[in-house]
């Protein structure tokens, strides 16, 4: 089972978490920094595993990350879970993340976090693998998006207008996450 | 860019139509929380974000109260609420507003509702009540995706008590039209058993529909339930295994839908939880397990892509092999395919290679054997993540022979590794693995170093504290388990911790503790020695209340006791118990450990002393004493063999001191030992017949092709079991002499995998590729003499076999068997006969002098020299050696010159010579060969000796028949009566491959004690700093009318010392040891014997002197 998915920032910031286990809001706070400190003193040419900190469970558990340019994704499992597995699931996620932001990047995660976490919940459900597979992911958050228009009319809107002034100013945006510094762009946004 | 200005272009008209509208109140609060993003990236301080945090937060309260409101802007006032939760500042005051958002709100708003629930409220939250008729009402909506929210937020939680009010709507689900919804549903339902499994009992054949559903997706996520399920019952399900078997079949022969393909693998993750399942169907469960021995086979075969998800499943298909009814050909491809991890370069695959290596090695220790080199190269990995792994899985392999070795490399670990979690854990678990596994044989310091890393502890005093709870929790529950089967050192320690720490653990009541200690003693296999300990502990720990009854209890049983450690120990605990006062002053609580001063020379009691014995109480003798002057009485020498040899015996010491039949060399020139070779012949019998899978080394795989190739051509009758011996003896003494890492690391190897693979007597030597040349090179040194490199004796390496056999056909069959290659040799039989009955020792051992290279002429019995089977060149004697000492040592007396080593073409040879300030070692090199030697290289090394070189090691050449000299100094590092040097010399001849021999040399304490002129007062101050102290009754010199005088004369004359002054019956004498050890010495003439009494601040020193002030005194 999957106890908690951390997504945070090469400074340690915060981007999304989720608990899948209850932990009181300091403990949350705690196990973000603990995590953090864990895995970003790692290089990136060691493995994408660290059996658990002592804050979640110990050492019944493990975390199992992977870091895109500005981003650490970490998902936190126990020893039911696959090693292997999850990391490729991380991928899954992140390439979801990817096709439903069109090239996204840390601010989509910022300003949209409530969109992740839509997303996260077609791919993992109470910390059971729900789907893998992208196209179904996408699928269903699509299906709710088209909810959306329908129902808020324009209040898709302001997002594709962020997505398209984001565009704008970077041209040389790569079709990845694998892009930077969060100041830049949101001095970018200033004008709205 | 191109496309960038398309996506503007259609993003454009939606801009336009939010200008349109002003005022929009979704426009204005969706920039408020881009202004707080903005706000909290351009701060700097962590104390400004506060601020501005509470700001926003103080206005989201005041706007979600407001009754204008709406549950638009309600939604986006909770987005940024949620925002604000993730960093950590709390906004409770939403909690009800976001339920009211779910309740009320239109799906959008409901969507944004649930998320803000699910993500600030807990199963236990009491306002989570209030959400179930919101969620009774959404399962029942004939909106899809209200369902689907509904179902999502009961799967992260929902209350317990409430499961049976939505019970019915869920279990409907299941039958839903839509494949997402069921899914859903049986995951939900899977929380529900989670949470409360007796609530979903009735439904367990609707999770078996459910796994039978058509849409694979719905099936997948059944296997959830069926992976919990099967883990607590595996029996409950068996009937199931064929199901599951078939479900894989198809899924790895591909007959799912394209859409399931992830990077052209079929359904991974499915592949993954099958996989798990039958490793639980199929444990030790014969029948079961072959049900799936094929559809295994089909994974292992299938899975070739190499993509990071293949991995996955191979290595879940290695492990269910491994764990069910193992099947030779499986475990044959596994092993293979653990090899493939193990050896990969990819990081993640080594780190499974080893986790699965650590899953299978109590299964299958050879494996780990195969891999010996790669774990050892892993424990110097830089990922401190492999590296724990590697440690982990040493763990695993721990055994008697190993232990040491494997709490170095851990304590080693420790020691760089500042991490806590995993400090913690690492030590709490595997300290107790070590200890139960090799408890009793292990060195006492460990335990020790153990101990001192729980009481010293690391940096940071939180991360002490969490590793002595974690000691104190786990030993606490070892204690109530079983502890019957713990090793006695285990409990000691168990003990000591639990004295200590156990106070940490507040809700720990300390009677329990108490109890369990007294369980301890109880018990019959507990040893007096721990039960003092569990006494300590206990002493340490009652107080007040219950504890005082069981400590009551305990201290009258023990008072009693006929061991005396024991009585004092329950004496202590019952008078602590009993006085609370006094308690808190002997064991201050809470106080740590601050450093105690000790005297160890018990100072204080030293007006005790003087006063008993004035009063005539007999003075203390130490137990060795004690134990020396029984044996005078009987007169039977009872001294340790070590002490009385000779020392010339150390020219033997060039070989393998293991080997028994060295001594039997010896034994004709030093008469006394005879006993010790009938031993050594007798115990180099016993290993007749005896496989010697394990040398010392305990490579296995290096050591059995080394026998057969060494003994094929000796039919196996005529085998001696001389040669077993000496196979081993010369094995064990194998070069060490070139430390290159890969030797250091092979020598890691042997030392940590050594007994290991004790049982399996497969040979590995095929499946590991580097152990091949490795082997060889070990496979000759049997036959090779001196264990150096190999052809250093290439003339010997045939005779030893001949001649070995013929001793044996002689003995047995009193004649000679005409062997073509014996002639040469033809007169070495008799020769080593008469040598046999000369010293009375067993005839084996003869080869065995001429094997290790130490030449017979070296010890100068002509009659040997003769039976050299090559013999060449005397090396000069000891007069013509003498000459070849340095001039400016000349004058100074030396010892006796002693052969060290020798071959064909090196003697070596030394003695040391005593100068005022120093002791020098002077080695001779002669070089007997007709040719020129160069680059001899001399390396010296010594546990007791620091040892500091006059020519850089490097003698440089030697000419033929020439003597090269070398000098080293020499100074005491730790006393002990005789120390070592033992040394390596390595040469090259101009043509030729560089060879190299040991020696060691032994030389007595004395030669480094030098007078030393102190005045009596200066005596006095510095007689009572010295803290180590030994008191001895020697002999005295009777028949002289001073005997004080005489005595101490003696000793200055024989030991030089100093006698600093004789006042009466007392005389004080003072020495030291090189370079500026002092030591000193009191002496009381008492009831006609010398009393002595030294003191000295170097541990060991008065005790060695001591032996050597007896001797002194003996011999006059």
């Amino acid at each position: 089972m999957i106890k908690s998915i951390l997504i945070f920032n090469n400074h340690g910031k915060p981007r999304l978490i989720r608990f899948y286990q209850y932990f009181p809001e300091d403990m949350q706070q705690q196990i973000i920094r603990e995590t953090f400190h864990l895995v970003s003193k790692r290089d990136d040419n060691v493995c994408n595993f660290l059996e658990g900190g002592s804050l979640i469970g110990g050492s019944d558990y493990k975390l199992i990350y992977r870091h895109y340019a500005t981003l650490y994704f970490v998902f936190c499992v126990d020893s039911s879970e696959s090693e292997l597995g999850i990391l490729d699931l991380i991928q899954v996620f992140v390439e979801t993340l990817d096709k439903c932001f069109e090239n996204v990047c840390e601010l989509d995660l910022i300003f949209h976090m409530d969109k992740v976490h839509y997303i996260l919940q077609e791919v993992v459900m109470g910390g059971m693998v729900l789907e893998t597979n992208m196209n179904d992911i996408v699928a269903q958050v699509e299906l709710q998006n088209r909810m959306e228009k329908s129902e808020g009319g324009l209040s898709a809107a302001p997002a594709r207008a962020i997505s398209a002034v984001k565009n704008m100013n970077l041209p040389e945006m790569p079709r990845n996450i694998n892009i930077g510094d969060i100041n830049i762009k949101v001095q970018s946004l200033s004008p709205f | 860019m191109s496309d960038v200005v398309e996506k503007t272009l259609t993003a454009l008209p939606g801009l336009l139509s939010l200008d349109s509208q002003p005022g929009s109140n979704k426009l204005s609060s969706n920039s408020k929380l881009r202004n707080l993003i903005r706000g909290i990236t351009e701060l700097t301080s962590k104390h400004e974000e506060e601020k501005l945090i509470q700001r926003e937060l103080t206005s989201i309260k005041e706007q979600v109260s407001s009754p204008n409101t709406s549950m638009r802007q309600m939604k986006e006032l909770m987005v940024r609420a949620i925002y604000c939760e993730m960093l950590g500042y709390e906004a409770s005051f939403s909690y009800i507003h976001a339920i009211k958002l779910a309740q009320q709100g239109t799906a959008l708003e409901k969507r944004v509702g649930y998320l803000a629930v699910s993500l600030f409220l807990n199963e236990s939250h009491e306002l989570l009540l209030l959400l179930v008729n919101t969620v009774l009402k959404d399962l029942q909506s004939t909106n899809l995706i209200e369902v689907c929210m509904a179902l999502t937020v009961v799967g992260q939680m929902f209350p317990k008590d409430m499961i049976p009010a939505i019970l019915p709507l869920v279990e409907e689900k299941l039958n839903h039209p839509k494949e997402i919804i069921r899914r859903k549903a049986v995951l939900a339902l899977y929380k529900f058993y989670l949470i409360a499994p007796n609530q979903v009992q009735h439904i367990h054949n609707k999770f078996r529909k459910a796994l039978c559903d058509k849409d694979p997706g719905v099936m997948t996520a059944s296997l959830h339930i069926y992976l919990q399920l099967i883990e607590e019952n595996p029996e409950g399900y068996k009937d199931l295994t064929t199901s599951f078997v078939t479900i894989l079949k198809q899924v790895v022969g591909g007959k799912l839908p394209m859409d399931f393909n992830y990077h052209s693998v079929p359904a991974p993750w499915l592949q993954i939880q099958l996989l798990r399942i039958l490793c639980l169907l199929g444990k030790n469960d014969q029948s079961t397990s072959e049900i799936m021995y094929e559809v295994l086979d089909e994974s292992l075969r299938r899975a070739e892509i190499n993509h990071n998800i293949t991995y996955a499943i191979l290595f879940e298909c290695v492990k269910c092999i491994y764990t069910i009814h193992p099947k030779s050909e499986l475990l044959e491809k596994a092993a293979k395919c653990i090899g493939n991890f193990v050896l990969s370069p990819k990081i993640n695959l080594k780190y499974l290679g080893l986790k699965a290596l650590t899953y299978v090695v109590q299964q299958d220790p050879k494996l780990a054997l195969q891999h010996q080199m790669t774990i050892i190269e892993c424990l110097d990995h830089p990922d401190l993540i492999i590296k724990r792994e590697t440690l982990e899985l040493l763990f695993r392999i721990t055994n008697a022979q190993n232990v040491t070795v494997i709490v170095d490399k851990m304590l080693e670990f420790l020691r760089i590794n500042k991490d806590d979690y995993t400090t913690i854990d690492l030590v709490g678990k595997t300290m107790s693995t070590v200890f139960s596994v090799g408890g009793d044989t292990m060195q006492p310091d460990i335990p020790n170093s153990f101990l001192k890393l729980l009481s010293e502890g690391f940096d940071s005093v939180e991360e002490d504290r969490k590793l002595r709870l974690f000691a104190v929790d786990s030993y606490v529950s070892l204690l109530q388990g079983e502890p019957g089967k713990l090793p006695q050192r285990f409990l000691q320690v168990i003990s000591w911790v639990l004295g200590e720490y156990s106070c940490l653990r507040a809700d720990l009541e300390v009677d329990t503790v108490l109890r369990l200690l007294a369980k301890l003693l109880d018990m019959k296999t507990t040893s007096s020695e721990t039960k003092s300990w569990v006494l300590m502990a206990m002493t340490k720990l009652c107080e007040g209340g219950a504890g005082v009854s069981v400590a009551r209890g305990v201290s009258e049983t023990y008072s009693s006791s006929l061991d005396t450690v024991l009585r004092q120990r329950a004496q202590e605990l019952q008078h602590l118990s009993q006085d609370p006062e006094l308690r808190a002053r002997v064991l201050p609580r809470h106080t740590g450990l601050e450093p105690l001063e000790v005297d160890s020379s018990l100072s204080f009691l030293d007006g005790f002393v003087s006063e008993a014995l004035a009063a005539g109480a007999a003075p203390y003798k130490p137990p060795h004493q004690r134990q020396e002057e029984l044996a005078q009485a009987k007169s039977l020498s009872l001294e340790p063999y070590g002490l009385s040899l000779p020392l010339s015996m150390s020219s033997c010491s060039i070989t393998d001191r293991q080997s028994p039949t060295l001594l039997s060399i010896s034994s004709g020139l030093s008469g006394n030992s005879n006993d010790l070779s009938h031993k050594g012949g007798s115990s180099s019998l016993r290993l007749d017949g005896v496989k010697r899978v394990w040398g010392r080394e305990g490579y296995l795989a290096q050591r059995e092709p080394a026998e057969e190739s060494a003994h094929v051509e000796v039919p196996s009758t005529l085998r001696s079991p001389s040669q077993q011996g000496r196979a081993d003896g010369s094995h064990s003494q194998t070069p060490t002499h070139t430390p290159t890492p890969e030797l250091e690391k092979q020598q890691l190897a042997s030392s940590l995998f050594v007994g290991l693979g004790s049982h399996s007597s497969v040979c590995l030597m095929g499946k590991s590729e580097p152990t091949p040349q490795r082997f060889r090179r070990k496979a000759r040194s049997p036959a090779s003499s001196s264990g150096a490199s190999e052809n250093i004796s290439h003339s010997l390496v045939s005779p030893p076999i001949t001649v070995d056999t013929l001793v044996c056909n002689n003995l047995l069959d009193s004649h000679i068997t005409s062997e073509p290659d014996v002639s040469p040799l033809e007169q070495t039989p008799p020769l080593s006969q008469g040598l046999a009955a000369a010293n009375g020792s067993c005839d084996e051992e003869l080869p065995d002098s001429d094997v290790k290279g130490s030449s017979p002429s070296l010890i100068g019995d002509d009659a040997l020299v003769a039976a050299d089977p090559a013999p060449h060149e005397e090396p000069p004697k000891d007069l013509l050696l003498s000459s070849y000492l340095p001039a400016e040592l000349s004058g100074l007396s030396h010892s006796e010159i002693t052969p060290l080593s020798s071959d064909q073409s090196l003697d070596l040879s030394a003695c040391h010579v005593q100068k005022e300030g120093d002791l020098v070692l002077v080695v001779f090199i002669y070089n007997s060969s007709d040719s020129d030697i160069q680059q001899i290289l001399l390396e010296l090394d010594s546990e007791e000796l620091e040892v500091s070189c006059e020519c850089d090691g490097a003698v440089g050449g030697a000419r033929g028949h020439s003597v090269a000299v070398c000098q080293y100094s020499l100074s005491v590092k730790r006393p002990s009566v005789h120390v070592e040097l033992v040394g390596t010399v390595s040469y090259q001849f101009p043509v030729g491959t560089p060879q190299s021999g040991q020696f060691s040399y032994k030389l007595p304490l004395s030669s480094f004690i030098r007078p030393l002129t102190l005045s009596t007062e200066e005596y006095g101050t510095m007689w009572l700093d010295f803290s180590h102290d030994t008191k001895q009754n020697l002999t005295l010199i009777s028949d002289d009318p001073e005997p004080l005088a005489a005595s101490l004369s003696v000793l200055k004359n024989k030991l030089q010392l100093h006698v600093v002054e004789i006042i009466g019956m007392e005389g004080i004498v003072a020495c030291r040891l090189l370079q500026d050890q002092p030591c000193l010495m009191h002496c009381r003439l008492h009831a006609g014997t010398l009393a002595v009494w030294l003191r000295s601040p170097v541990p060991d020193l008065p005790d060695c002197l001591m032996y050597f002030c007896q001797r002194a005194l003996q011999e006059h």
